[in-house]
């Protein structure tokens, strides 16, 4: 490896890999990312090694191990180029007719294709629907390179920008850029990174930090991830231009130990920039100098806000501390710091390459550029999407999620993790947008998007989020730390039938006291799934304090009940109920004693003749006379 | 240092630069009600009773006055209706978790007697976990004796095995602490068999 020492040696090494590339070579892309990880496309990748030996196509067939392609429902993903043919969830033992019906005789094997609906079988990549409805801007290159390789992120313009910056560049016009591009934090606040990057860089004091934040805890979401494990080199040359522009020199990367690949990875990245002289002293000849150093955060979801990272990295505990002083003035030991989202990183290099109109053209009139999201819940296609921002949720739901399985409803979608909002059906053609969200009491957040359908309890899921972010407070403020113990408590008793009215606007109360009153934003964000479900689903709520889950999921609001008109007395119920709560003769029918009953689901999921159902509420009080 | 002038409740108070608005109000002689703060330390905010309202270019905002900055032309409140609320809350809050904790004086001034949530813990539990003892300990003794273990309802003071070996002989976060609320504490100190104490905190429980 030799060490680039302008932008025209780095075109020349770009030129230099093109030319080794050649296009008419097969190449077997398999996605190496968590989901696919998980789903055993590590087996699969030694199995494609084998089977191109013992077909002698060794060296004919390349094969390369990329970071996530964001369909994590169908994975293991394999992509065939130049053909872009696209397998879906495949399997150790599909690899042998790969290579030789496909690899060898060109042909096409229909059943790991795509199917759709509408169209049938779908070939290419790019022209599944769940892909064709999306703009991958920052995510998109995810799937086209080695994640482990800074020669396929450099063949593919990477560093082209960095480049750009350091030769043509002043570090004003770099911020200037930004600035006009409006670009806002992908992290959740949508603070607009110009103006941040701004008064880091008209702040006193020396040295100053650029930080990139990837302590990304929300449960389900993992873009960031994605996006640190498949293409680290995106987000290392955003902070690089970054960290020019502003004058640091000292970079940190702040990922989670249990991201164990992106650790990994960007490790494997910073190596191999600093090679190249990407990274370290005189940056492309340039004059500036800049390094970068990972830290590995200990595993609190609350490390993830921006001052109790900086005490994490100074070594103190992750607690976060008031920032009426911003930390771009005093954040890492007390200098001037700035600190982004990796996706926010992953941005700049775009802007620079292709300037802020071109960036301008994608999104609304104060939310510019994409967004990926992480789409998850009840939806059919679960995965990774980046969309532009003003898309509508209902486009994002069924256009590129494909809509709700097994024919259920939808009932509502929380963005941004545990503490965003749930939104109504109602609300679905919302344009997603910082301030839009907002507007409903919700949030962009960092990107989490959690589908429900028809069968999920609010105040579950209230209860579900407030337990997730109680656990997860810090307990340094009281606000926080008793508030939400006590909003929990209370949940929990709507949960279990024991609450009355006073009890809901006593919640009330809390919510907005904890809001208010809280240090940090997990303790000023975390009463929204409440409040937003107080307000959109008070029937619910309601329904609890008169005993009944109207969706049937609060355990001690319901019953299992046998339909004597359409039990049959095959005794399958009775033999899988692991406390003997069922009784009954052969052919005869069957019951069940509530008292003996764990309310387990046992005999619900075994009748084969729909004869055990769950009831609750006044439902429950007619059949228990009916019982007895 | 560069004056600053701020008014307090209507009052005009003149403040240093660098200061934040409790420390102007202590000045000016206007009490705010704390339970964390203390002017040797670091402001932590984080009991929240000194949480006062501001107004800052027409727009109203809740800060931590034992954090924030004091400014220029700001005008500031320290008993409306939303700030009074939040301390009643505080206090109802704490009422259920450390009944015998140092906020029993001001749930007497806000005439406070039982709180609406259920006791969570002894009548006797002292600890606000206002940290004072901690941040002493670390950022004036630099002895990193005394510390949280424990995250949200968890948390809870403890010593450092190891790092308390000289706290028999100090004890200063006994004076930082208000009265009655180390003893569990001074059960540690026993524990790690140090010599019986002969503070005055000690005897007065």
């Amino acid at each position: 490896m030799r060490k680039l020492q302008s932008t025209s040696d780095m075109e020349k090494l770009r030129k230099e890999l093109l030319r080794k590339q050649d296009s008419s070579k097969s190449c077997i892309s398999i996605c190496s990312g968590t989901g696919c990880h998980a789903y055993g496309s590590e087996k699969v990748v030694s199995a494609f090694e084998n089977e191109l030996k013992k077909q002698k196509l060794e060296g004919k067939v390349e094969i390369k191990r990329t970071g996530c392609h964001g369909f994590c429902e169908k994975g293991p993903i394999v992509v065939i180029y130049p053909e872009e043919i696209c397998y879906l969830q495949v399997k150790i033992e599909d690899v042998k007719e790969i290579v030789s019906r496909t690899i060898k005789a060109g042909r096409i094997i229909d059943r790991l294709l795509y199917t759709d609906l509408k169209t049938g079988k779908v070939v290419h990549e790019s022209e599944i629907p769940f892909y064709k409805n999306q703009t991958r801007l920052i995510f998109g290159n995810n799937r086209k390179i080695e994640s482990k390789s800074i020669e396929d992120y450099i063949a593919l313009d990477g560093y082209n920008a960095l480049g750009k910056a350091l030769s043509e560049m002043t570090p004003k016009k770099v911020l200037d850029e930004i600035k006009k591009a409006n670009l806002r934090g992908r992290g959740g606040g949508g603070f607009p990174a110009g103006r941040k990057w701004e008064s880091v860089c008209n702040a006193p004091g020396e040295p100053k930090y650029v930080i990139v934040n990837c302590d990304e805890g929300d449960p389900g979401a993992y873009m960031d991830r994605s996006l640190m494990e498949g293409n680290p080199h995106s987000v290392i040359e955003g902070l690089i231009i970054g960290a020019y522009a502003i004058g640091s020199h000292k970079g940190y990367i702040y990922v989670r130990q249990e991201y164990p690949l992106a650790v990994e990875n960007t490790e494997l990245a910073i190596k191999q920039a600093e090679e190249y002289g990407l990274l370290g002293k005189n940056i492309l000849n340039s004059g500036f100098d800049f390094t970068i150093k990972i830290h590995r955060g200990a595993g609190a979801f609350v490390s993830g806000e921006s001052s109790a990272l900086m005490s994490a990295i100074e070594g103190k505990v992750g607690e976060p501390r008031p920032k009426y002083i911003h930390t771009s003035e005093k954040g890492l030991w007390d200098k001037p710091t700035c600190l982004n989202n990796v996706e926010t990183w992953a941005n700049v290099p775009f802007i620079i390459n292709k300037g802020a109109d071109w960036f301008k053209t994608f999104g609304t009139e104060n939310s510019k550029g994409t967004k990926i999201f992480s789409l998850v819940g009840n939806v059919n296609n679960t995965g990774l999407v980046e969309v532009p921002m003003g898309i509508t949720l209902r486009e994002i739901i069924y256009n590129i999620g494909g809509g709700i399985p097994n024919g259920k409803k939808f009932k509502a979608v929380q963005n941004g993790g545990p503490s965003g909002g749930c939104i109504p059906e109602t609300q679905l053609d919302l344009p997603v947008d910082f301030d839009e969200l907002n507007k409903v009491g919700s949030m962009m957040g960092s990107g989490g998007m959690i589908v429900m359908d028809e069968d999920t309890c609010m105040v579950d899921i209230a209860r579900y989020f407030v337990k997730f972010l109680s656990q997860e407070s810090c307990g340094k403020c009281t606000p926080c730390r008793e508030g939400l113990r006590h909003m929990l408590r209370i949940l929990d008793n709507i949960a279990d039938g024991k609450a009355a009215e006073e009890d809901i606007k006593r919640l009330e109360e809390l919510s907005e006291f904890v809001k208010e009153a809280s240090l940090c934003a997990l303790g000023q964000t975390a009463p929204n799934p409440v409040l937003s479900t107080l307000k959109y689903f008070r029937d619910e709520y309601d329904a609890h304090l008169q005993g009944e889950c109207p969706v049937k999921v609060c355990k001690e609001l319901i019953q299992y009940y046998i339909d004597p008109e359409k039990c049959k007395g095959c005794g399958l119920c009775l033999n899988k109920c692991p406390t003997g709560a069922i009784s009954g003769e052969k052919k005869g029918v069957h019951t069940i004693d509530v008292g003996k009953c764990i309310k387990c689901g046992a005999c619900f999921e075994v009748c084969n003749f729909d004869a055990v159902s769950k009831i609750s509420g006044k439902e429950r009080n007619l059949k228990e006379l009916t019982y007895n | 240092m560069e004056n600053i002038s701020l008014k307090i409740n209507g009052k005009n108070v003149q403040a240093k630069k660098g200061m934040t608005i409790i420390q102007a109000a202590q000045q000016a002689g206007i009490t705010i009600p704390n339970l964390c703060h203390d002017d040797r330390l670091e402001p932590y905010g984080a009991c929240r009773f000194c949480m006062v309202e501001i107004e800052k270019n027409g727009r109203k905002k809740l800060v931590a006055s034992c954090c924030y900055p004091v400014e220029n032309g700001l005008a500031v409140n320290t008993k409306t209706e939303k700030v009074e609320n939040i301390r009643k809350m505080l206090i109802e809050l704490l009422l259920a978790v450390s009944p015998s904790g140092s906020h029993i004086e001001l749930a007497k001034e806000y005439g406070i007697k039982e709180s609406r949530f259920k006791l969570e813990s002894s009548p006797e539990a002292p600890c606000d976990l206002c940290g004072l003892c901690v941040r002493y300990c670390t950022d004036i003794k630099k002895k990193n004796a005394v510390c949280f273990v424990g995250r949200g309802v968890d948390r809870t003071v403890a010593l450092v095995p190891g790092a308390s070996d000289g706290c028999s002989s100090c004890r200063e976060c006994f004076d930082v602490c208000d009265a009655g609320k180390m003893v569990y504490l001074v059960d540690m100190l026993q524990e790690i068999s140090c010599p019986p104490l002969k503070s005055k905190f000690y005897q007065n429980l």
